[in-house]
Order: structure tokens, then C-alpha cells, then sequence
């Protein structure tokens, strides 16, 4: 009976330790873990300056501006209480939504637009039929309320206004860039 | 409570005997079930609002990734109760698992970065989620690589499940890498507290489609155990019984 109390009491020293280190050494390399950095950061200067980062958020409705007959363009990212412009040449990916996730990676200029060299979409994780996106656009009631942004971490991003629009049921004809 | 249905697990003859038993029960429903799901997700389910047609991924992206965790944490299971009760079966239950969980971790990562490049616009990105699953795969063929290395069975048990209780810290970390940090990969939609994020049409295919991987699991290992305990038994006398020669 002792020696297996002694092994069991051995296998949960070993099995709290490891979590412990692991838990320390996850919490001290957090900067590095994270993948992106959001506006609200970006504007408390937590970013690192004059080199390249990801900035995560959401595409601002109605911000997309296209330079005619190129493929610059420019809009708005945004976690509801920071804004940060963002310029870009090059093919957007099919699920860049205004309204949606993104994460872009490239600098912050001078001016404090982010010239980003690769964008990608971060879609939610909610999943539905056309017919039911499109019946929830038109009652747009509560259901659009509960959503959350899908880029919002817990200790990222800041809470989110309920009144913020959510992209449930966003047109897809907004951002394909091919 | 009477323990003697769980010591008799320990017995490698009985242990043999009652995997064959059991196979086809988890064999035959795993492939009807799976063959069900395909067909749900692939024709029934409708196109998703924003991602179309290239959805359906999910209904092999996602069960994979939930197997490699779900295989990983059986392991390690195993190799607990092997290290605490000496149990030679249970070490063979956990070498059994290593390379099941291994393919299904190599297929969610190769499913997710096929799913990743035309959705996100990328094969693969150095994110908390898609980085604690590759380490879930080198801990795999860690655990792998060390059991070979080590020439004295007993020795290389002992080793091994301590490699396997010590790894199964980063089973959390992958499931809650998407909402510690800020990550591409979205949030969990049905391994989450409350009601899953996705339509009954969609989700029923994905379900079954779970529980059909969840019995192929279980067959599988049931027939690498068998295997497993053939090669430790070789010279037993029952073995020579048990094939009849």
C-alpha cells in the first residue's frame, strides 16, 4: 500500500509541478505569445516602435476606401474604443469583411497609419445558413447584440459596448478582393 | 466497491481476450457513423453565410483536432495508472495510443492549414493555437522516439509514461490558447459553456461525425493493444494456447 500512495503522490508532485513552471514561464513570455497586438494597445504605445507587429481587430463599417485603378487600400481597424488606420497594397483575402476580424502585419508610419504588407481574415466562430444570416440581419434585435467580435481576447481587447455592430450577417460582396 | 473487474484488466490474457471481443463493436459503428457524418456535411448541411462551400472542412478539421487532444489525454491517463499501479497492460495501452494520436494530430494540422489558406489567407501563422498543436505532435512522436530508444522494456515503460503525464500540460494550453491569447484561430463554437454556435443543420453531421472518430479511436487502440501485448507476451505460454499451436 505505501509504495503505490508514495508513486500516486509522485505522479501529482511531477504533474503540479510541470503546470506550475508552465503556467510561469507562459505568463512571463505573454507579450511574445500573443499573436497580435489591438488598437487599444497600439494607442497606449505598448507596440513596438519602428518594427514590425500584427494589429488585430475589426474592419470599421463603411471604412473601406479603394484607390481607383490600384490595389491600395485603405480602412479602419478597430476594437470599439481605439481606432487604427491601416493602408495596404495587394489582393485582400475572400472572408475580409468591413464589420469582420483581421489581422494585419506590417509598420506603424510616422503618421500613425499601419502600413501593412499581409492581411488576413479572422473570421467568428459562429456558423449558419445564408437564409438564417439574412432573417437575422432583418430582425436585427437581439441577436446581433449577444455577438462578440471574434478578435476580442479577454485581457486583450477592453469589454464590448452591446451596441457595437457585429458583422452577423454582413454583405459578402464587401471585401472580395479577387 | 469491488475492484476485481479492474485488477482482471491487468491480466494480459484477459486483457487480449476482451479487446478482440470488443473490436467490432466500436469498429462497425464507427464506420457506419462516419460514413453518415460525411454524408451530412458533405451534401446535406447547407453552405456557410460567409465561408460557402469551403466550410465542410470542418467536418474533418474539427474531430480530428478534438481526437488529438482526447487521444493525448487517454495516454496520459494510462501512464498515470500504469506508474502508480504497476500495471504492464496499462503501459501498453499507452504505447498503443502514441501513433493513433499522433495521425490525428498530423491530420488537423495538415486540414487546418488546407482550411487556413483560403479562409484566412495563410498555410500557417506562428499562433498560440497552431504552435501547442504542433508541440502536441513533437510530444507524440517524442513519446515515440523515447520508448524506441530504450532497450530494457521495463526501462523504457517507466520513462516514457513520465514523458506522457509531464506533456499533458499543453492539453489545456491548446484548448485555451484561443481565448488566453490574442490568436488567427477563432473561438471554440461547440466545446464551449452554453448552446453551440451553429446551426442544428450544420451541427448534427459534426456530432456524429465526433462520435464516429471517438469508436475508430477505441477500435484502433483495442487491435494495437492486442498487438502491443503479442509482442511483450511472446513467450508466454498462453499466447501459444490462445493461437492454437
Amino acid at each position: 500500500m505505501t509504495p503505490r500512495r508514495r508513486r500516486m503522490t509522485l505522479v501529482i508532485a511531477i504533474l503540479a509541478g510541470v503546470s506550475i513552471a508552465g503556467a510561469l514561464a507562459l505568463s512571463a513570455f505573454r507579450r511574445n505569445v500573443t499573436f497580435f497586438f489591438d488598437p487599444t494597445q497600439v494607442a497606449a504605445g505598448q507596440v513596438p516602435v519602428g518594427e514590425r507587429f500584427r494589429l488585430g481587430g475589426m474592419v470599421t463599417e463603411g471604412s473601406l476606401r479603394r484607390a481607383p485603378g490600384s490595389l491600395e487600400v485603405r480602412f479602419v481597424v478597430t476594437d470599439y474604443s481605439h481606432d487604427v488606420p491601416v493602408s495596404y497594397t495587394g489582393v485582400l483575402p475572400d472572408l475580409f469583411r468591413e464589420g469582420a476580424g483581421v489581422v494585419a502585419h506590417g509598420r506603424l508610419a510616422p503618421n500613425g497609419t499601419f502600413v501593412a504588407d499581409e492581411v488576413l481574415a479572422k473570421h467568428d466562430e459562429k456558423y449558419m445558413p445564408p437564409e438564417v444570416a439574412r432573417s437575422l440581419k432583418r430582425r436585427h434585435g437581439e441577436s446581433r447584440q449577444e455577438a462578440t467580435p471574434a478578435a476580442a481576447g479577454p485581457q486583450g481587447a477592453p469589454p464590448q459596448p452591446p451596441q457595437a455592430p457585429v458583422s452577423t450577417a454582413a454583405p459578402p460582396t464587401a471585401g472580395a478582393g479577387s | 466497491m469491488n475492484w476485481t473487474w479492474f485488477h482482471r484488466l491487468g491480466s494480459p490474457p484477459h486483457a487480449y481476450r476482451l479487446a478482440q471481443r470488443l473490436t467490432p463493436w466500436f469498429a462497425w459503428p464507427a464506420a457506419i457513423l462516419c460514413l453518415l457524418a460525411l454524408y451530412g456535411g458533405l451534401v446535406l448541411a447547407p453552405p456557410d453565410y460567409q465561408q460557402g462551400e469551403g466550410f465542410r472542412m470542418i467536418y474533418v478539421h474539427a474531430p480530428t483536432a478534438w481526437m488529438s487532444l482526447m487521444v493525448y489525454t487517454t495516454m496520459a491517463l494510462a501512464a498515470a495508472v500504469a506508474l502508480i499501479w504497476r500495471i504492464k497492460v496499462a503501459h501498453a495501452a499507452a504505447a498503443a495510443c502514441a501513433p493513433i494520436g499522433a495521425s490525428f494530430t498530423f491530420a488537423a494540422l495538415v486540414t487546418g492549414s488546407l482550411y487556413g489558406e483560403p479562409m484566412w489567407g495563410t498555410w500557417w501563422e506562428w499562433d498560440p493555437r497552431l504552435t501547442s498543436e504542433l508541440i502536441l505532435l513533437f510530444l507524440y512522436l517524442g513519446y515515440m522516439g523515447l520508448r524506441a530508444a530504450i532497450e530494457d522494456p521495463q526501462r523504457a515503460d517507466r520513462t516514457s509514461a513520465v514523458l506522457a503525464v509531464v506533456g499533458v500540460v499543453n492539453v489545456p494550453i491548446i484548448h485555451y490558447s484561443v481565448s488566453w491569447w490574442n490568436s488567427l484561430h477563432q473561438a471554440p463554437t461547440v466545446m464551449r459553456f452554453g448552446k453551440p454556435h451553429m446551426s442544428p443543420a450544420m451541427l448534427w453531421p459534426l456530432l456524429v461525425m465526433l462520435i464516429g472518430f471517438t469508436l475508430l479511436f477505441a477500435a484502433l487502440l483495442l487491435v494495437r493493444l492486442r498487438a502491443e501485448i503479442l509482442a511483450r507476451e511472446r513467450n508466454a505460454a498462453w499466447i501459444r494456447e490462445e493461437l492454437g499451436a
